[in-house]
């Protein structure tokens, strides 16, 4: 049986992201609170989704700079978990998202008598950026699911990246550009939710490269 | 005898995949573009380093790339040696006539140079007065390697008011970025896996320099290179391995060595050669710079390497460290925090106890020192490489330019 052939092919595109300061720092957590209040909402992205493309290889301690921010530098473990477990992809749009992360840290510091904050010496402030993310076609097109798989094997992370989380949490997509492709054109509904179930901040993205490879190969197995 | 520069496709099995395509099609929004670098020094420094890397690659991506330096005045190096230290903190005052020199001698040099180009980076201290004499036309970028989060304010204050006429500022840290007026952009530092410093050695090459340099490798070694001075804590590093001895059978090896102008740096190395005196598994070297194949082969053959300094530029040795797989121990300073995972590529301590905790613990379980090494070279490979800061820089370029 030949394989399903897409009638419009996937074109891979990967991006490369520029860092800028924003000249505001936190050195606890009710100064942390009051900047997500005021900062852009391209620095919450930065802080939040972007987060995995600076752990491409290595998964950091959570997905998230304002979780690792309080767990490592203010020692905070408390803050810490409650924000790592943070999902970016289930807030409708970044407002809520600052929302969600403004509303937990509150919550926290009423709990507290003291605010926690970093130890002169021992810890980094926070320090909140933004970034400039340049979108670049790869001049990789795909038709097939194996050609979709090599092709996979070979770009590099950033364009998981951005077919992935910028698909949604910047273009505001429904699901991962993979997972629409793969459904749409190819008409492989499984696979799609298969890839659809893949999370970028509980894995690292060449994790998520390997496990998309392993999906693939599965289905073309099966096929 | 200098080393032969790399082409962008000799990075291509050592950069993680994908990314030489990546940097060719980031090319393609600069093309033909002239890009003009001026430097303090063409010859020395770190900054002289990574540019002799960095221009050629631009080249070869299509960016027609120069690179001019202002070498050539003993009083104006002094100059911009002073202002360096007043930026990074020295407390020495600064006589007013240093300004005058610093304006006087830059006025002059901006007359002879031809500063006409789409993006000019200029490079710390120096050259950042050209911006006086900026054309029209132009990007002009103010590419700051210095560690300036705590200046001297007076140092700062009159640098400032050139940095605030250039189009945006580049510093290696967030921690160093200041209040300006203008976009201030990260882009770290590098190492670059081809040279000498860095490149891949044959076992039989490790075992033969470490012989030539005296150092036997019947145990495991520890390691720290750093020049001594009291902010990389050589002291503190002997007290650690001290309290590592305890339990572990080791040696350390510290690679440094003091400027001679530098009267502290002289004392702390008599008193570090004297802690040596006493211990034969205490190896101390004082390696002239270009020594970067020792450097190498000492880095390979180390069980752990420490940066355990308080204070900190960005200490690439971090990075050097984890490209050859190493766990590292650094100090909570600088640019190590950026460079080491805590519990995934290495630990960052803040004392000499917490140094040699982690040091016992990882010479107690070699397959924690193999999970956090691999960890380490992948977290290097991904955002330490020159092929890093070489899509960094052009995408800068692309950013400006649009």
């Amino acid at each position: 049986m030949s394989e399903p052939t897409a009638r419009t092919a996937f074109h891979f595109h990967t991006c490369w992201e520029l860092p800028e300061m924003l000249g505001r720092r936190a050195f606890d957590e009710r100064e942390l609170l009051e900047h997500l209040e005021e900062v852009p909402l391209d620095s919450i992205y930065f802080h939040t989704h972007s987060s995995c493309l600076r752990q491409r290889g290595v998964p950091g301690v959570y997905p998230n700079d304002f979780a690792t921010w309080a767990a490592i530098q203010v020692r905070d473990r408390v803050l810490g978990e409650k924000l790592g477990i943070i999902d970016p992809h289930e807030y409708a749009d970044l407002e809520s998202l600052r929302a969600e992360v403004v509303s937990l840290i509150d919550d926290h510091l009423a709990q507290l008598r003291s605010v926690p904050r970093i130890m002169f010496g021992f810890g980094e402030p926070f320090y909140f950026m933004q970034s400039r993310v340049l979108e670049i076609p790869t001049g990789v097109k795909v038709r097939t699911l194996r050609e979709f798989r090599d092709a996979l094997t070979t770009i590099d992370s950033g364009a998981v990246y951005l077919h992935l989380v910028e698909a949604r949490g910047r273009k505001g997509r429904r699901r991962s550009d993979f997972a629409a492709w793969v459904d749409e054109q190819l008409k492989l509904p499984d696979l799609a939710a298969r890839m659809g179930r893949l999370n970028p901040f509980q894995q690292s993205l060449e994790d998520i490269r390997r496990r998309l490879v392993t999906l693939a190969d599965e289905a073309l197995d099966r096929a | 005898m200098s080393e032969a520069v790399p082409t962008l496709e000799d990075y291509r099995d050592v950069a993680p995949p994908g990314t030489v395509e990546l940097l060719r099609r980031l090319s393609e929004r600069v093309r033909g573009r002239r890009v003009l670098h001026v430097s303090t020094s063409g010859k020395v420094g770190g900054v002289a380093e990574i540019l002799r890397r960095l221009v050629p690659l631009l080249e070869e991506a299509g960016v027609d790339a120069g690179w001019e330096s202002l070498d050539g005045e003993e009083a104006a190096a002094q100059v911009a040696a002073r202002l360096h230290t007043a930026l990074q903190g020295d407390e020495e005052r600064m006589p007013p006539e240093t300004f005058d020199d610093f304006r006087t001698f830059t006025r002059a040099r901006a007359a002879s140079l031809e500063l006409t180009a789409d993006v000019v980076v200029t490079h710390d201290v120096l050259p950042a007065a050209l911006v006086d004499a900026r054309p029209p036309e132009g990007v002009w970028v103010w590419r700051c390697h210095l560690d300036v989060s705590r200046p001297q304010r007076r140092a700062w204050t009159f640098l400032r008011q050139f940095v605030v006429k250039f189009d945006a500022a580049v510093f290696s840290l967030p921690s160093f970025a200041q209040r300006l007026p203008i976009p201030q952009f990260l882009v770290y530092p590098s190492i670059d896996p081809l040279s000498d410093k860095n490149r891949d050695l044959a076992p039989s090459e490790i075992d033969a320099i470490l012989a030539q340099l005296g150092v036997p490798r019947d145990k495991p070694i520890l390691l720290q290179v750093a020049r001594f001075d009291r902010f990389k804590d050589p002291l503190g590093v002997i007290d650690a391995y001290r309290l590592v001895k305890r339990q572990h059978d080791c040696r350390l090896v510290l690679v440094g060595g003091a400027e001679s102008d530098d009267p502290g740096g002289v004392e702390l190395s008599a008193d570090v050669r004297e802690a040596a005196s006493h211990d034969p598994d205490l190896h101390v070297l004082e390696l002239p710079a270009h020594a970067r194949r020792e450097v190498n082969a000492l880095q390979r053959a180390a069980t752990i390497v420490f940066q355990k300094s308080t204070r900190e530029g960005f200490g690439l040795g971090v990075a050097e460290a984890m490209w050859k797989s190493k766990p590292v121990i650094g100090g909570f300073a600088g640019g190590i925090t950026a460079q080491v995972i805590y519990d995934v590529t290495g630990y960052t301590v803040n004392s000499v106890e917490g140094a040699a905790f982690r040091a016992r613990q990882l010479l107690a379980d070699p397959e924690l020192c193999a999970r956090l090494g691999a960890a380490g070279r992948e977290h290097v490979r991904q955002n330490f490489l020159i092929t890093r800061q070489l899509g960094d820089e052009l995408a800068l370029m692309a950013t400006l330019l649009r």
